[in-house]
């Protein structure tokens, strides 16, 4: 499973660092991340893609999901 | 159409009428809210330019940042961070106004100038599209400025919020140390900087459209950015609100008024209008987010967003300073007497901020 790590990024990183693998035909990620923004805009970009969305951690400072196709 | 499209959508649409009820209270016309040009004001209002037109302590920028505020500490998303290229984002903040200036207004007041029927205001919105365009060239070739730490404190995060609340209070006091000279405060005797709505709703307004565009996540240049990285509409869906909203109301209000002149403040040379959105709307791509999503994200406790917002009022300052600004369209009896427009420095000035732009847009490339 490959690991993006946008801890700290601002909008829109964590969302093109995410679409970069996923174009890359990875089917299994594990994202962490920071801000509540870039949270919704991660799991939106996975749904939309066709990605099943599992929260593994959901903190107030920091999340982590998987996303698996 | 999902929940939150509806949800962006019906802000946009309050925002939109919201901004043309300010403009019917006493705001210059079409601009019920500008960030950029309010930040001037505010510049002015400091004493930071003499520009004697546009020296007024709009509570409407006060009340987006307190609204965003008290909106981020409810949900639990305020947060004090920053450490993300700081310098670089507050020189950024600088070309963005300097960009805003040149143009007359910041993507919001843009999209109120379109919806009030002014046609420099498309000229100059195909420039901010061309603007985002490019900055998502750099984003899409790995432009990064870099991670933001959350700090162990919460202080910072509420230090422009404090500013921003000394500035109203310094408002509502409404005390003279220099009887003869002014000051603290500077307020224009005419123009622009003279015409505002009662502080009451100024402020009320600003508090709801910070509390509002926190909750959405409100971006003009996020909109487009979004459309074209990911085909996503959800943010650009705020965009058409401000507009449709505003433009029932200008209609209703008899605002509305087609032509490239005469329209108030606004200049008809169409390739600064182009190039000064176009300068914003590069700076924006590259900065996260427009001179609203910054106002708003620096009351969340994003301090490398209030140093892009402090940026901005020193920028307006050297705008004014050194004549960078456009003038805007003078009308007598009903005739354009003068077309307005920025001078030779405000080109240059324009220009020099394209070019250094894009240098850190390829500078701060990570792979």
């Amino acid at each position: 499973m490959e690991k993006v790590d946008v801890r700290g990024l601002s909008c829109p990183m964590p969302v093109i660092k995410t679409k970069k693998l996923m174009d890359k035909g990875v089917r299994e990620l594990l994202v962490v991340g920071t801000s509540s923004v870039s949270k919704e805009n991660v799991s939106k970009l996975a749904r939309t893609s066709g990605y099943q969305v599992t929260m593994k951690e959901d903190d107030k400072n920091e999340w982590e999901m998987e996303l698996r196709k | 159409m999902d929940r939150t499209k509806w949800f962006v959508l019906s802000v946009g649409l309050i925002i939109g009428a919201i901004a043309v009820a300010l403009v019917k209270l006493g705001n210059p016309p079409n601009m019920g809210f500008c960030i950029a040009c309010f930040e001037r004001d505010i510049a002015g209002a400091i004493g930071l330019h003499r520009a004697g037109v546009v020296q007024y302590m709009r509570p409407e920028i006060i009340g987006m940042v307190l609204g965003a505020l008290l909106a981020s500490l409810f949900a639990g998303e305020f947060k004090s961070r920053g450490g993300s290229a700081t310098l670089v984002r507050f020189i950024l903040g600088v070309f963005m106004m300097i960009g805003a200036l040149v143009f007359l207004g910041c993507p919001l007041r843009d999209v109120l100038r379109m919806a009030g029927g002014d046609y420099n205001a498309v000229v100059a919105f195909i420039g901010f599209v061309f603007g985002v365009g490019t900055g998502v060239f750099f984003l899409k070739r790995g432009f990064n400025l870099g991670r933001a730490e959350y700090s162990h404190s919460q202080a910072g995060g509420f230090v422009l919020p404090l500013i921003m609340a000394f500035f109203l209070f310094i408002l509502l006091k409404a005390t003279v140390f220099n009887p003869d000279a002014g000051g603290p405060l500077f307020f224009s005797a005419e123009g622009p900087g003279s015409m505002f709505a009662p502080l009451a709703f100024s402020l009320g307004a600003g508090l709801l459209v910070g509390i509002l565009a926190q909750r959405v996540r409100l971006c003009l240049s996020g909109g487009i950015r979004d459309f074209m990285l990911i085909r996503d509409n959800t943010l650009l869906l705020g965009f058409i609100g401000i507009f449709v909203g505003a433009l029932l109301l200008n209609i209703a209000f008899g605002f509305f008024k087609t032509g490239f002149a005469p329209q108030p403040v606004a200049h008809t040379m169409h390739l600064w209008n182009f190039l000064g959105l176009y300068l914003v709307g590069l700076t924006a791509t590259l900065l996260g987010g427009c001179p609203l999503r910054q106002l708003i994200l620096s009351g969340e406790g994003d301090t490398d967003a209030a140093t892009v917002v402090v940026g901005m009022i020193v920028g307006a300052a050297i705008c004014h300073n050194f004549m960078f600004a456009s003038g805007a369209m003078k009308v007598a009896d009903g005739v354009v007497a003068s077309s307005g427009g920025p001078g030779i420095y405000g080109q240059i000035a324009c220009i020099v901020g394209i070019v250094v732009v894009a240098a850190i847009g390829f500078a701060f490339q990570e792979d």
